[in-house]
């Protein structure tokens, strides 16, 4: 459904999107991570239209995004990052005017609208002005404007910043609810709402795309991924060293050793090994565990060098 | 084309109710019909004049628009980019310049509707005396124009930044300059030093020059022509501005 060719995008000097290339298809989730500043919201500005790109290839459902903007603009429901409405308007007419943008008249906008607002739990301030609104039914509001025409392309530019844990998860079920027949990208610097709603991530930087997997896939890229982590009285650090599948033993707090395998796809055969030690040393084992890898060390490891550099 | 009509009606509604629903719609109005009657009667003596027409009335409206047309136009863009709306109104199915025009039209009919107001004026002269109505129309014709013209610019001094403050001040210069191109004491200042020619044709870029025509009662097609191509310009300038925003 979307599809993008060495997107480029500079202002003035600075590029802020540098190369960028994927595409996401119907029924896909995609997770737009990175730092603040990594050119997330560039990006989705080109998709949507707002920007033009400096360079490269947008399509949209087979629009090209600059060529036949308006055509790509009908498949889109965008949610923009500080979810902007007009704060002079009632939720109702805003609605109504988003329909109305979307070609919906007469008994198909009212449908549309009150869709919607069932969708986004809105029936409660349906005939409120929306400047008298809460940060989160403002949130819903214009999430509810983004689904207005049941767009084949949902683009949501950190849906969940600033919403309560309820309402957060919410959205994300929502997410992935729209996931299942729609394609759908989401740009977050919140780690967990990649496992919670994402079939697929990407994190950038600086423009650049650094990685691009599965969470799954992301979470292997951990150095963390597949070491052995045990907790057992007696334990020795040179024995488990020794063994043929570990490449170096830690030392953790509270007395437990963390063994890292050579060969990440091995580490159930080091977890074996390590079991096996330990029975034959008669170690007191109180924990034992496989680590999985840690989005969040992933994502520092894959970003950080280059802010710290910054600074 | 059809959805071009659609598209400029939907925006152009919700931006002509978006005045009504803040108070600062009818403050305008208000502050609009005193002012057109304190120059009209006050300062432009419109009873000791004896005459049975609006001249009195209308030689005030370049001067009377001059700070009411920025107050009106001013939010039109700069709100739009101040509250990121833009981004939103942009991203719809909708081209840029349907939505400028859609935006005009919208501020247009809140100014002829200010003006449609001042009609007890005409029923005055009328029950007064037996006045050239034709020329009313043309005057009032005349100061729609204007408006317009005054309006277009301000939609572009909107668009070129999001404080309405600067786009208020912005738009007053630039119309400012419009008026004294042609106004007689400025004119006469240049002929003592410039070509009568070159006072001329700078004369001919002023508002005051081509609204004249319309308070004698001649709707010249120059005229139209002078004002509609500033509304054209400004306007066209609104939408290079704003893809040059976009653009980075």
């Amino acid at each position: 459904m979307i599809r993008i060719e060495n997107l480029t995008k500079s202002f003035g000097l600075k590029k802020a999107v540098d190369d960028l290339s994927f595409s996401v298809e119907r029924g896909e989730v995609l997770g737009f991570l990175g730092p603040n500043g990594a050119g997330k919201s560039t990006t989705m500005r080109m998709i949507t239209g707002f920007l033009p790109p400096s360079g490269g290839k947008i399509t949209v459902g087979g629009h090209d995004v600059v060529e036949d903007g308006l055509a790509a603009k009908k498949l889109i429901g965008y949610l923009p990052e500080n979810a902007a409405s007009y704060p002079d308007m009632s939720v109702e007419g805003f609605l109504g005017f988003a329909a109305e943008l979307r070609g919906l008249n007469g008994a198909a906008r009212k449908k549309a609208v009150h869709r919607v607002v069932d969708l986004c739990f809105l029936e409660s301030v349906l005939h409120q002005q929306i400047d008298t609104l809460s940060k989160g039914y403002k949130h819903r509001t214009c999430l509810a404007q983004s689904l207005i025409h049941d767009p084949d392309v949902l683009i949501m530019d950190e849906p969940t910043d600033g919403l309560d844990p309820n309402q957060k998860h919410e959205i994300r079920n929502l997410i992935r609810e729209m996931g299942k027949t729609k394609a759908v990208i989401f740009s977050t610097h919140i780690l967990e709402e990649v496992d919670a709603a994402c079939t697929r991530a990407i994190i950038i930087d600086r423009g650049r795309i650094v990685a691009n997997g599965t969470p799954q896939e992301l979470r292997d890229m951990s150095t963390l991924a597949g070491a052995v982590t045990i907790s057992a009285q007696g334990a020795d650090q040179a024995r488990l060293a020794a063994l043929p599948e570990a490449a170096r033993v830690e030392a953790l707090e509270g007395a437990a050793l963390r063994v890292y395998p050579k060969d990440k796809q091995a580490s159930v055969a080091l977890a074996r090994s390590v079991m096996d030690l330990a029975g034959r040393e008669g170690w007191k084992v109180a924990a034992l565990h496989t680590e999985e890898g840690q989005l969040d060390e992933v994502f520092r490891r894959i970003t950080l060098p280059d802010t710290v550099k910054k600074q | 084309m059809n959805h071009s009509v659609a598209t400029i009606k939907a925006i152009a509604k919700r931006e002509l109710s978006s005045y009504f629903t803040s108070p600062v719609a009818y403050v305008f109005l208000v502050i609009f019909l005193l002012l057109a009657g304190f120059f009209t009667f006050t300062v432009g003596n419109f009873f000791e004049r004896g005459e049975a027409s609006l001249s009195a009335f209308f030689a005030w409206h370049p001067w009377i628009y001059l700070v009411l047309v920025p107050a009106v136009g001013m939010r039109v863009w700069s709100e739009e980019r101040r509250s990121g709306t833009m981004e939103l109104l942009l991203t719809m199915p909708v081209n840029a310049w349907e939505a400028i025009i859609a935006k005009f039209l919208a501020s247009w009919a809140f100014l002829a509707i200010a003006l449609a107001l001042t009609f007890p004026i005409v029923v005055t002269v009328n029950v007064l005396g037996t006045p050239d109505n034709g020329m009313i129309f043309a005057g009032y014709l005349g100061s729609l124009f204007l408006a317009g013209a005054y309006l277009a610019i301000t939609c572009m001094t909107s668009a070129m930044t999001r404080n309405q403050v600067i786009s208020f001040i912005l738009s007053v210069v630039l119309c400012l300059f419009l008026i004294l191109a042609g106004f007689n004491p400025v004119t006469d200042l240049m002929t003592r030093w410039a070509n009568p020619a070159v006072v001329e044709v700078v004369a001919a870029f002023s508002v005051i020059t081509h609204f004249d025509g319309f308070q004698k009662g001649v709707i010249d097609t120059r005229d139209l022509f002078f004002f509609l191509s500033v509304i054209g310009f400004a306007l066209f300038a609104t939408s290079v501005i704003i893809r040059n925003h976009r653009a980075g």
